[in-house]
């Protein structure tokens, strides 16, 4: 087995107000087997040791699905591997002698909270503007009622496999959320049960990602090239159109034809 | 304690009809009197936040993660299961009650497992009509596959990411309710302790990760989905923030912990490769469909895989087992892989590991076909392993997956406590001693949609609840003793990391209470954990302070836990002296090595009730019957 060294420039701010820097650590004795987040581990059980405080980052599942993940190295939201979030990047990808520098997801909407934990909350809200289909448990037809033609329902998996890590927004020059945004979009829109609420959910979700603070697309396609699960993105030309027709029809919620 | 299982009698097809035409209704404009604390989001909870907000009830709702839509289930990828029938081949809820029951080892509770087959139905349409792009076929129905053991094809699934579609689904539905007002949501916020007030389940204690506020919240009931506790093991397959902490802390207070020691080991994961590994990572079950499993004939054969001709490879499932073949359920595919290891047939560099091989299906159906199946899984296997199992075999090897054990409760899903309910994983009720695959989805949701929205009305309507404040006494004390706590992790300052404890025990566990359990192994087990506890006590270091994220903490927390839990299990599996699903006591076996059941002694599922600290436990029966599936020797030959 091959060891690696590796030198690590980890971004480090204690809190929200703390101006941050980068902060310097030598890693020797890397395994190629290794996941990126075991290395951190192996560095923080070795900064507990010195009795310095270790390094947070947010992980959970470590098998690329639950997107709590996620963090810059050298430039690139997850680093070089494509299609691969930071807990499925093995160190196989690196050399030794490398140096890494890892730094936050940088957005306005997306504020630091320690190290490189950043606060994703915006896009919660991004999905509570409209990003469902409403229907109460217990109100649902039979399954096979509903028949969806195979290619709708794959295309609408490939859109909703996003796992909201938000590398598209830190990839992205304008810090644009509209792959995370049309990829719920296009999910929902692409399928018969989406329907009723399709061009409303668009210009509420696209609304709503803008009072976030996130900024517009500019057809840049940097989300595409790091997105870990390759969301297309032609999600996003499928959002601007249902937002394009949706705001010639938009309408507040009126109490008109309530019951007696 | 007598352990009253309200289990309806009656032919076992009306029970749930009649159990809820017998429930006592909450009136509309009275559900919004009512505040109800839901702790965790994955499909149990995620599932009853949003259903119970519909109906009308205030919630607060609590996950530890940044979003709800992280939590755990998201990661399950094979499918989930329903009797549907579409696929014309003989299924009914019937059947997948039966399978069910026997796949449990006759462990578990009949009437909850009829209610479980006839829910999932309802499953699968709420979740198409939330929009859960499940596969499909050219026609526009909704495909199936057989999976897991099963002779018929009843599971659902969205390519192999079938947990996150349906959480998403569920997610989806609670950040509705979120922006109508009707669930106040916690995300990065821990349960550390739960308030009983009068003999009722009142309220919790709980932390903001980020701030390390403690708050206390009082409601008229609380719920948990909180998950299984896996990571007892340290290594499982368990997300990282998967703890115990939230089901611990309820049986400290009064909440009887069942069959603890029945935990499910997945025989697909990929093996261990060093010892900084931090987690063991599932090959969905579905790839044993197409994939064979194999070791060398010989003992000791480390020649490369394609090297080793076909008559010196033994097929050993397909041999031991030719009716269900690589298809045998999971606790029986487990330990045959340990069966092979052990006798030296292992392969890898370890020889902790058996080959699925493809090449037949390669072969069979082209490279195209199995990668439209499995794609997703072949490349997550080459980005951790750095091979490709399109040309050489995948090296597989049991690891721990799930929990069948959890908090005790009765067909209402009420633990021990009054107005304190347990769904999804975190309970013990449907799977008995091994669960099948595609089961756990199918419980998450039946538990969260269809049953506490129920049972939960029935609690509210027909209980006296006083009015409580925060200013309560035992409110307040259990606050006090949350701080106190947390205080007391940060003053230790020994000289090992929660980590290197955490590691100890996952060794401990893994090693005495694992695959295989025999009474020697689990009384050194028990007194090592004892000196484990001391030793984390006295020794452990977590740095930083209470009031900023402090990640160390939260693990200290959740580690010391995971070391009284530990304890306990290994004292259930002392004590259940046979062996059954994924309970495995060498002591008790067939002599061709299969799990020997002792159903005259020990049809029962043990709950466990906590006496205080150092004392031990106190053991109560619930007694199970079986009027349906009459008990039988398992056999998949």
């Amino acid at each position: 087995m091959s060891s690696m060294k590796i030198t690590l420039n980890i971004w480090r701010q204690t809190s929200p107000s703390d101006a941050g820097k980068m902060v310097k650590y030598e890693l020797d004795k890397v395994s190629e087997h290794m996941s990126f987040l075991e290395m951190l581990d192996v560095l923080n059980e070795q900064l507990i040791g010195k009795g310095e405080v270790p390094v947070s980052f947010d992980h959970d599942c470590r098998e690329g699905i639950c997107g709590s993940c996620g963090f810059v190295i050298n430039g690139v939201p997850h680093g070089p591997r494509r299609g691969t979030t930071v807990c499925q990047l093995h160190m196989r990808e690196f050399k030794n002698g490398d140096e890494l520098f890892l730094e936050p997801w940088r957005a306005s909407a997306f504020p630091v909270i320690k190290d490189l934990v950043v606060n994703r909350n915006a896009f919660d809200r991004i999905i509570q503007a409209g990003g469902f289909v409403s229907i109460p448990t217990g109100s649902a037809p039979d399954g096979n009622a509903i028949p969806v033609p195979k290619k709708d329902s794959d295309r609408a998996m490939s859109a909703a496999t996003c796992i909201g890590c938000g590398a598209c927004v830190a990839a992205c020059p304008n810090a644009s959320a509209s792959l995370f945004t049309s990829a719920k979009v296009s999910h929902l829109g692409l399928l018969p049960q989406g329907q009723p609420e399709r061009y409303d959910r668009a210009v509420k979700m696209v609304n709503q990602a803008k009072e976030e603070g996130f900024g517009g697309c500019t057809n840049i396609g940097l989300c595409e090239a790091v997105c870990p699960k390759s969301i297309s993105l032609e999600n996003i030309a499928r959002m601007n159109r249902d937002f394009t027709l949706g705001a010639w029809t938009y309408r507040e919620a009126t109490t008109e034809g309530g019951g007696a | 304690m007598v352990l009253d299982a309200r289990s309806p009698s009656g032919p076992i097809e009306g029970r749930w009809d009649k159990a809820k035409f017998d429930m006592k209704l909450v009136n509309p404009a009275n559900k919004r009197k009512y505040h109800v604390i839901v702790v965790g989001t994955g499909l149990a909870g995620g599932a009853a936040a949003a259903t119970l907000a519909e109906l009308g009830y205030n919630v607060k709702c609590f996950c530890f993660q940044d979003s709800p839509r992280r939590a755990h289930s998201i990661a399950a990828q094979g499918g989930i299961n329903a009797a549907k029938n579409y696929q014309n081949d003989g299924d009914s809820i019937f059947r997948l009650f039966y399978d069910t029951v026997k796949g449990g080892d006759f462990r578990a509770r009949e009437s909850n497992v009829y209610r479980l087959a006839q829910i999932s139905v309802s499953i699968i349409d709420q979740a198409v009509a939330q929009g859960v792009p499940f596969a499909r076929e050219y026609g526009g129905t909704l495909a199936n596959r057989s999976f897991g053991g099963a002779q018929v094809s009843r599971t659902f699934y969205a390519r192999g990411q079938t947990g996150q579609q349906l959480l998403l689904g569920a997610y989806q539905a609670l950040e509705r309710q979120i922006s109508l007002g009707k669930v106040d949501m916690y995300p990065r916020t821990e349960m550390l302790d739960l308030i009983v007030i009068d003999g009722k389940a009142r309220g919790i204690v709980s932390r903001n990760l980020i701030t390390g506020q403690t708050d206390v919240h009082m409601a008229d009931a609380v719920i948990l989905g909180t998950g299984g506790y896996g990571n007892v093991f340290y290594l499982s397959t368990n997300a990282k923030g998967s703890n115990t902490t939230a089901i611990w802390r309820a049986h400290k207070r009064g909440a009887l912990f069942a069959n603890p020691c029945f935990t499910q080991i997945h025989p697909t994961c990929i093996p261990v490769s060093g010892d900084y590994q931090s987690k063991l990572t599932l090959m969905s079950e579905s790839l044993r469909n197409d994939g064979r499993i194999w070791v060398p004939k010989k003992a000791g054969d480390n020649r490369s895989p394609q090297s080793i001709p076909e008559d010196e490879r033994d097929y050993y499932l397909e041999r031991e087992y030719p009716s269900f073949g690589n298809l045998v359920p999971r606790d029986v595919a487990s330990r045959a892989a340990k069966r092979m290891c052990d006798a030296g047939r292992g392969v890898g560099p370890t020889g902790l590991g058996v080959y699925l091989d493809f090449a037949e299906s390669i072969q069979r159906l082209g490279k195209s076909a199995v990668a439209e199946r499995y794609g997703n899984l072949f490349e997550m296997y080459e980005r951790i392993t750095g091979e490709n199992p399109y040309e050489v075999p995948m090296r597989i090897y049991p690891a721990i997956h799930y929990t069948m054990g959890g908090l005790w409760v009765d067909y209402q899903l009420q633990s021990t406590i009054p107005g304190l309910f347990v769904l999804g994983e975190a309970n013990f009720s449907d799977h008995g001693a091994n669960r099948l695959g595609a089961s756990a989805l199918m419980q998450g949701l039946a538990d969260g949609y269809f049953v506490i929205p129920y049972t939960l009305g029935n609690y509210l309507a027909s209980t006296k609840l006083d009015k409580v404040t925060a200013d309560h006494a035992e409110a307040k004390a259990a606050k006090a003793a949350v701080t106190e706590r947390v205080k007391k992790l940060l003053s230790i300052k020994g000289k090992r990391t929660v980590d290197s404890f955490h590691r100890e025990l996952g060794k401990i566990m893994w090693d005495y209470c694992g695959m295989a359990r025999n009474e020697k192994g689990l009384t050194e087990a028990i007194s090592k954990i004892r000196a484990l506890k001391k030793e984390f006590w006295e020794n452990v270091n977590v740095l930083g302070s209470d009031a900023e994220l402090n990640q160390s903490l939260e693990k200290a927390g959740r580690v010391a836990d995971f070391i009284e839990l530990g304890e306990l299990m290994c004292i259930d599996a002392r004590d259940r002296k046979e062996s059954c699903g994924g309970h495995f006591r060498e002591e008790y076996q067939t002599p061709e090595g299969e799990a020997q059941r002792d159903d005259e002694s020990y049809a029962y599922a043990a709950a466990w009730e906590y006496a205080g600290e150092g004392k031990e436990p106190i053991l109560n029966k619930e007694q199970l019957t079986f009027e349906y599936v009459h008990p039988s020797q398992r056999s998949y030959k």
